[in-house]
């Protein structure tokens, strides 16, 4: 591991770090306000994959807010480097454009996870967590946050501005985390939906994570992790084609 | 030896604008080199396309004799720049910053080198505070400081001055020049054309993209010999025309260069001829504005000569 990667990471970690109040502390909160609403109307009629309504909501609640802030990480970081100028900063060293794209996806990985972990920390007071299958619950957090913490690459390259960053959030991020199952079991939905449904790489996230936990879900773990790998390496591929060129960071 | 940098044949286009226009250059090794050149000349595109932040359509730029394109990594461990924009990063105070840029470059721990440019440009007593709070001639210092700290032996400023006190201006030239005369290349672009004339050894003037004038200061001034008398005219329209052709103009005044003082007889010898009657006079050692001003008209005659 070069120097030069091991310090942008770092850098990267630290960013979020110092300002945790807002980047880990805020969306964990906004966990716990969705699931004590939900579960407070759900609880006592709806159970799914025969758990009670709040333990099965609790995986999805986690993965949800893992995936939506590792595409804040990097998608903040960049833009707001961007708009100040200081991404000169990144791109005046010897950093390789391999480096440079591995530094900003493990730094939102880690967020993920953090926020992941926070969310899971307090919502286990109202549900007590089992953990079926640990292997893949890191497999699919892990894979998941990669393939948002990628996506949040090429919106902050692409965005020029902060509110056209916000669109990419409002109109695309949040539709596809929100509709993914993490609220529901995709069985419960009308046939046309559930066919929707498939072509969202999150559902399979959300589904593949949330067996870790009960050891039931709605498709084959095997056929999610396979979907979400191959996700992951195109986005991935994708990316570092992009980062090679230079798009926007090198004109 | 390789030359510290050589461009050749640089060509880059923004749109419709020629940003530059076949620029090449050599600079060698210990040089203290200046860029000159009006607003828009060129002078921050040829200094990004020397840092890879932006990428020539043609032709090629070597730090050192590494290709800043197809070896980056060695060229850009060479070359420490200072970017003309008063950028810094919120998140970390002045130490912090200079360690992570440290780490980019590959240096773990740097501290012992990061001191002394601290102390070199007055900032040893703000290096734990944050970025932030600093005032403009200090983030201006850090700026510097993150160019350093990989000790590079081709150091590119750009405008390191602009706006910056006087004070400041004195400490950052002593520091500069020290690290030149022990041997790092300086490549300097600045508006101060005072600046050039007491730093540089070498000057490139730029205009619209071309190279317009490269040699070396003394050569320059020499070109421009002797004195420039400035001449308020009450009826300018009545100057001859053999005096016009060798006058620049100069807001409402004019600037003719005299290779000696004998020659002012004959200006105005001539201009008494034309009835032509003098307001005010003055008489100045040529310095490098009037070699830059001389350099730029001769350009805008050659530009038009060639439509």
């Amino acid at each position: 591991m070069s120097v030069g990667f091991a310090t942008l990471l770092y850098k990267e970690v630290l960013r979020f770090w110092k300002v945790s109040f807002q980047t880990v502390a805020a969306p964990v909160l906004t966990a716990l306000l969705y699931l004590m609403i939900f579960s407070h109307v759900l609880e006592s009629q709806v159970r799914v994959h025969g758990v009670v309504y709040t333990a099965f909501l609790i995986p999805g609640l986690v993965m949800m807010s893992a995936l939506q802030n590792a595409f804040a990480n990097s998608s903040s970081s960049l833009i707001q480097s961007k708009v100040t100028g200081s991404v000169v900063f990144v791109l005046l060293p010897p950093i390789s454009y391999v480096e440079f794209y591995l530094a900003y996806v493990v730094a939102a990985v880690l967020r993920g996870l953090m926020v992941g972990i926070g969310v899971l920390l307090v919502t286990s007071w109202f549900a007590v967590p089992t953990f079926v299958a640990p292997g893949w619950i890191l497999a699919f957090i892990v894979l998941g946050g990669g393939i948002m913490g990628t996506l949040g690459m090429v919106a902050g390259i692409w965005a020029d501005k902060f509110d056209q960053l916000a669109a990419f959030q409002n109109f695309l991020v949040m539709p596809l985390t929100m509709l993914s199952g993490v609220f529901y079991s995709i069985h419960s939905l009308p046939a046309f939906w559930q066919q929707v449904s498939h072509f969202n790489p999150v559902f399979y996230m959300i589904d593949g994570f949330r067996y870790g936990f009960f050891g039931v879900s709605d498709v084959d773990p095997q056929t999610s992790l396979a979907v979400v790998g191959a996700t992951f390496l195109i986005v991935s591929a994708a990316t570092l084609i992009l980062l090679r060129s230079g798009y926007k960071l090198r004109s | 030896m390789h030359p510290a940098v050589a461009i050749d044949q640089v060509e880059k286009r923004f749109g419709a604008l020629r940003a530059l226009d076949g620029v090449s250059l050599r600079i060698e090794p210990g040089d203290f080199f200046g860029l000159l050149g009006p607003n828009g000349a060129g002078k921050t595109t040829l200094i990004s396309c020397l840092a890879g932040l932006v990428r020539p359509d043609s032709g090629r730029l070597l730090v050192q004799g590494h290709d800043v394109v197809n070896d980056y990594r060695a060229a850009r461990r060479l070359l420490g720049v200072v970017p003309q924009e008063l950028v810094f990063d919120p998140f970390f105070s002045v130490r912090e910053t200079l360690r992570i840029q440290s780490g980019y470059f590959g240096i773990r721990r740097n501290d012992d080198w990061i001191d002394e440019i601290l102390a070199n440009l007055d900032l040893t007593s703000k290096a734990d505070i944050n970025m932030r709070r600093l005032s403009g001639g200090m983030k201006r210092r850090v700026l510097v400081a993150q160019a350093l700290v990989h000790k590079p032996p081709v150091i590119v400023l750009d405008e390191p001055t602009a706006g910056v006190d006087v004070e400041l201006r004195q400490g950052l030239w002593q520091f500069i020049r020290r690290l030149n005369r022990a041997g790092h290349t300086v490549i300097l672009t600045t508006h101060y054309l005072e600046e050039a004339e007491t730093l540089c050894g070498r000057i490139a003037m730029l205009k619209q993209g071309r190279v317009v004038a490269l040699d070396t200061t003394s050569n320059l001034l020499a070109r421009f010999s002797g004195q420039t008398l400035r001449l308020r005219l009450a009826k300018p329209d009545r100057m001859p025309v053999t005096l016009r052709q060798r006058a620049t103009a100069d807001g409402d005044a004019w600037n003719i260069q005299l290779a000696n003082l004998n020659e002012m007889e004959g200006v105005l010898a001539a201009l008494r001829e034309a009835t032509c009657p003098i307001d005010d006079l003055r008489l100045t050692q040529t310095d490098l504005e009037d070699v830059f001003l001389g350099v730029m008209q001769a350009a805008d005659s050659t530009q038009e000569a060639r439509r």
